[in-house]
């Protein structure tokens, strides 16, 4: 007995040396590198950076739940470029033999699909989020505007990214996207034109969405998002204005590794989620696009365009003396540019007053996406 | 809130915990580092299998056309196409019809016929081969596969050797 607990104890010492000559190697690491690089005042700021504690912090998750399938999006998009290849002739069969022939292909297909789908959602969850508890107010307004040109630049990636498998529903759908810019006047047709490499969606036009959806998005989204997140860890969390004026104390939490282990969580969660997801409900591929084919029945884009693409069908041929889509593509793009500059039109929120006449439009902009979607799937 | 999340860190000295409490944490440890491992690994398994190129049903070429008669001058030769890999037809200067596989057995360079020389000879690392295929000079390790040629009527048909 006693000779047992002795071997246990040589064991246990055993393993506190080893751990601890582990800790003084990671020691050295940390200070060969500190000694090169200075960033111990970032690594003091960080270590005593807080999030606020209130009702409306379950808010605060949306934006790393959004990062989360950001990074899925470009672990799984950069896994798809070993085997596709993007030409008319071989996108399709590329696609079809990633799915058929090559282990999990189906699956890391799926799960790109609907990350990107999941992603605009959170995206969308988080915008609103923010917006209503106006945490884009003063001094926070250009973390809004990078937030607000991602999301716009997250449609572009689903609407390049939808054409590239080259199917029949996403040839139609980009036909018909397309040609909606022609409408925009003066520069439309050249744009049009632009975006699809000639007159018509071809091989070229696929070439075009190809480079858009792995080059020039990446790169612009990248170069956003980094200043971002550079501008919340800088600023901290925004306190909404109801908590701030009827809380005297809030409560915080540290950011590490407390609410970093929390967000962890909720990662766990969404990857769980998206998972099951895209096994149970694998992605399809469809017919290969014909271009002299008639157009199928249901072409429609995903369902994030679906609440503009419903409303330019429901607007009279003729409004006034404008045309009608016309008229409906300047009203987003004007309701695009609005909403880009929120900080700056709702000053009343940077006096740390509380605007209703935001949430009221806030609200009917809910009501107005949720209506015109359901619309659109009936 | 605070103080509690910092307790639920690890903060606390472990002195204080019963045995009980000790191996309450041991198992959660554990639960806690297999679910992580086992995530991870779920993880990494589908990408590693991915990754994996699938077998694709490569064309067993026997036999091909490599050229046709009065193509070639004598003391010549010209590459062709065996399958997926490249052949090369050689016309000695005795008028003899000699083809072998044109993958050079060193670093898989295509080889070619030198008439200045009246040898095989690959311009990557300076290798030679002989008419028979045989490496005679420089780093080639092993000589070129020969493959069987015979005239019909025009044609000039280069098939594998039936080993």
């Amino acid at each position: 007995m006693v000779e047992r607990d002795k071997t246990l104890q040589k064991d246990r010492t055993g393993q506190g040396t080893a751990k601890s000559a582990l800790a003084n190697q990671a020691g050295r690491t940390a200070n060969w590198l500190l000694e090169r690089y200075h960033v111990q005042g970032i690594l003091d700021f960080m270590s005593h950076k807080t999030v606020p504690m209130h009702r409306h912090t379950i808010w605060y998750y949306l934006g790393g739940m959004t990062l989360f399938f950001f990074i899925v999006q470009i672990i799984t998009g950069m896994l798809l470029l070993f085997y596709y290849k993007p030409t008319a002739e071989t996108a399709f069969e590329s696609v079809q033999f990633l799915m058929t022939k090559v282990r999990f292909g189906w699956l890391i297909r799926s799960i790109h699909s609907w990350s990107a789908n999941l992603l605009i959602a959170t995206a969308f969850i988080h915008l609103f989020s923010v917006f209503f508890l106006r945490a884009y107010r003063k001094p926070r307004e250009l973390t809004w505007v990078s937030g607000v040109l991602m999301l716009f630049l997250a449609m572009g990636f689903g609407f390049s990214g939808y054409l590239l498998p080259w199917n029949e529903l996403a040839y139609f759908a980009t036909k018909v996207g397309t040609e909606i810019v022609r409408d925009v006047p003066l520069i439309g047709h050249t744009i049009m034109k632009l975006l699809r490499g000639g007159e018509d969606v071809t091989g070229a036009t696929l070439n075009r969405f190809f480079a858009i959806h792995v080059a020039i998005l990446p790169a612009t989204f990248f170069l956003l998002l980094g200043f971002h997140l550079f501008a919340v860890q800088l600023q901290g969390m925004s306190i909404p204005i109801s908590v701030e004026k009827s809380q005297k104390k809030i409560k915080l939490m540290p950011f590490f590794p407390n609410f970093l282990m929390r967000d962890l969580l909720g990662w766990t969660v969404a990857l769980g989620c998206l998972a099951a997801i895209a096994a149970l409900f694998p992605w399809e591929l469809g017919k290969k696009a014909d271009p002299f084919a008639p157009t199928p029945m249901g072409i429609r884009p995903e369902w994030y365009f679906l609440f503009m693409f419903q409303t330019l069908k429901i607007l009279p041929a003729k409004i006034w003396f404008l045309e009608g889509e016309l008229l409906g593509i300047l009203g987003f793009g004007l309701i695009g540019i609005l909403v880009i500059f929120v900080p700056f039109i709702d000053k009343a929120s940077s006096r740390g007053e509380l605007n209703r006449w935001g949430t009221i439009f806030g609200l009917i902009a809910i009501g107005y996406i949720l209506l015109m979607t359901g619309v659109a799937y009936m | 809130m605070d103080t509690r999340g910092k307790k639920s860190m690890g903060t606390t000295p472990k002195e204080g915990l019963s045995e009980n409490q000790k191996l309450r944490r041991r198992l959660v440890n554990f639960f806690l580092g297999g679910g992580i491992l086992t995530t991870f690994g779920s993880v990494i398994f589908p990408i590693v299998n991915y990754l994996i190129p699938p077998k694709v049903k490569q064309e067993t070429t026997t036999s091909v056309i490599a050229g046709r008669v009065g193509e070639l001058k004598p003391n010549s030769g010209k590459i062709f196409r065996f399958g997926s890999k490249p052949g090369i037809l050689i016309l000695t200067e005795q008028g003899e019809y000699r083809a072998f596989s044109a993958v050079c057995t060193h670093l898989d360079c295509t080889v070619q016929y030198r008439p200045d020389l009246k040898h095989i000879w690959c311009a990557c690392h300076n290798g030679h081969y002989d008419l028979t295929g045989k490496n005679i000079a420089g780093p080639p390790p092993r000589p070129l596969e020969a493959y069987e040629v015979d005239i019909r009527g025009e044609e000039i048909v280069v098939s594998k050797k039936l080993s």
